[in-house]
């Protein structure tokens, strides 16, 4: 094979470097188009492939608006980054390099975790805490449904995985984007592309992906357990107090993680204060927009044809797939096993919740209930739930960096 | 690089402490935030005005 039938990208240049050639070749009047439009030639078949990768996810974000904020830049991104030579990435010419805009907003922004945190403040302010502090004991569901991110780790390094890679793609069943995207760029993941698009299309996929499963590990009749609901005021001092505290003790517990629980009670104390009304907005609306707007893109940056499709991609989607189905079924099963010892029974679809895709997870939940029964009302149960797995994620990828990194 | 579908038995019983650390992590982490969101509301329960 000679050097034109490896590099089909080569074919424009040897053509215009030999102008005798190139004008014999074409008739009159093509060689401006050829000259125009010869870019043509470098593309390849796996840039088309993403092309239509990024279709879809725009498909998917417009019209099934399935995490529509994150998809659609993602999915134009796809396309953007997949052009031949395209400038929005860094690139070699004769001339030198030139930096793409996208990987510049790369090293700003995610490879030193900057916008996965700014995004985690708004999140933060977002979160009412105040069903969980109602019944705290909601979060041991929150921990079980965690069990997904270390089923996925051993079964990532059973198939092959170098064991950093390997946490990198159990985060995933964190089902929380900023914190997949710290943990893998933290451990210097090879697959920090697919991890994060799994991550965001599988959150988008919760009520696609849970019910089945939820049905699988329960009955009918303990689908129809109905919980009663007491309101419970929680005081002000609480409410301000409760994102202090978390902070001390997960930083304490798992100081490496601990810009990421800080970011996420910064955010809720922004909240919760009552006197930063102003910041508060902000950052629930401004910051969190601006942000998730940037990061899509920037995301994108990371889905070249080259490196993103390759057989390891496909195993990182089931193995996210793996980590989302366990995770749900870790929750349900703890609930089933608390049952043993309670005298009123709770409802074991709520621990489905503790997967920290929030709030679809706990809309899931609320809905496969009144699907059995249409008085059973489980929305306040399973949203108590649902915040306490946004903690418990946050805590499980602090304890992956301590036990890995 | 991955070495893909070479089931690596050695790394799987790797991993199984790092789980078994982990998920007793995460249950002892949420235990102790548990019992300082009881402690939280206790001293910091507003009284009703009777």
């Amino acid at each position: 094979m000679n050097d034109l039938e490896k590099h089909p990208c080569l074919w424009y240049d040897k053509f215009k470097d030999n102008g005798e050639m190139f004008h014999n070749c074409l008739p009159k009047g093509l060689g401006l188009v050829f000259e125009l439009f010869g870019n043509v030639l470098n593309l390849e078949w796996k840039m088309v492939v993403m092309w239509v990768i990024g279709a879809v996810l725009i498909y998917l974000a417009i019209k099934r608006e399935m995490e529509p904020t994150l998809l659609l830049p993602i999915g134009f991104g796809s396309i953007l980054v997949n052009l031949p030579f395209s400038g929005a990435i860094t690139q070699m010419y004769d001339s030198g390099v030139e930096e793409g805009i996208l990987d510049v907003l790369f090293g700003t922004g995610i490879a030193n975790e900057l916008f996965p945190l700014l995004l985690f403040i708004g999140i933060g302010a977002m979160i009412d805490f105040g069903p969980l502090l109602a019944n705290p004991k909601l979060m041991f569901f929150g921990a079980a449904a965690q069990f997904g991110i270390f089923f996925a780790f051993s079964l990532a390094a059973f198939v092959g995985f170098d064991i950093k890679d390997a946490a990198s793609i159990a985060i995933i069943g964190a089902a929380d984007g900023p914190t997949s995207i710290f943990v893998a760029n933290y451990l210097k993941s090879n697959y920090i592309g697919p991890i994060i698009v799994c991550a965001y299309s599988y959150m988008a996929l919760v009520p696609i992906i849970q019910p089945p499963f939820i049905k699988m590990c329960t009955t009918r009749k303990e689908r129809l357990i109905r919980m009663s609901y007491k309101a419970k005021e929680v005081s002000r001092l609480t409410r301000i107090l409760f994102p202090i505290v978390i902070t001390i003790i997960t930083g304490l517990v798992s100081p490496r993680s601990i810009s990421l629980i800080g970011f996420l009670m910064f955010g809720n104390l922004l909240r919760e204060c009552l006197v930063l009304d102003s910041l508060s907005n902000s950052a629930q609306k401004v910051l969190a927009n601006l942000i998730t707007l940037i990061l899509g893109i920037t995301i994108a940056s990371r889905m070249r044809a080259d490196e993103f499709l390759a057989k390891e991609t496909l195993i990182i989607l089931c193995l996210g797939l793996v980590a989302f189905i366990f995770d749900t079924i870790g929750g349900v099963l703890f609930a089933k096993f608390i049952n043993l010892f309670l005298k009123q029974k709770i409802n074991p679809m709520i621990g489905a919740a503790g997967i920290s895709a929030f709030p679809m997870s706990a809309r899931v939940v609320h809905k496969l209930g009144l699907e059995e029964d249409n008085q059973n009302f489980l929305l306040m149960h399973s949203t108590g739930v649902n915040v306490s797995g946004q903690i418990a994620s946050v805590i499980a990828g602090g304890l992956i960096l301590n036990l890995v990194g | 690089m991955l070495t893909v579908f070479i089931c690596n038995f050695k790394s799987l019983t790797d991993t199984l402490p790092i789980m078994g650390k982990g998920m007793f992590g995460i249950f002892l982490v949420t235990g102790v935030i548990i019992s300082s969101v009881y402690l939280l509301e206790k001293f910091t329960c507003e009284k009703k005005e009777e």
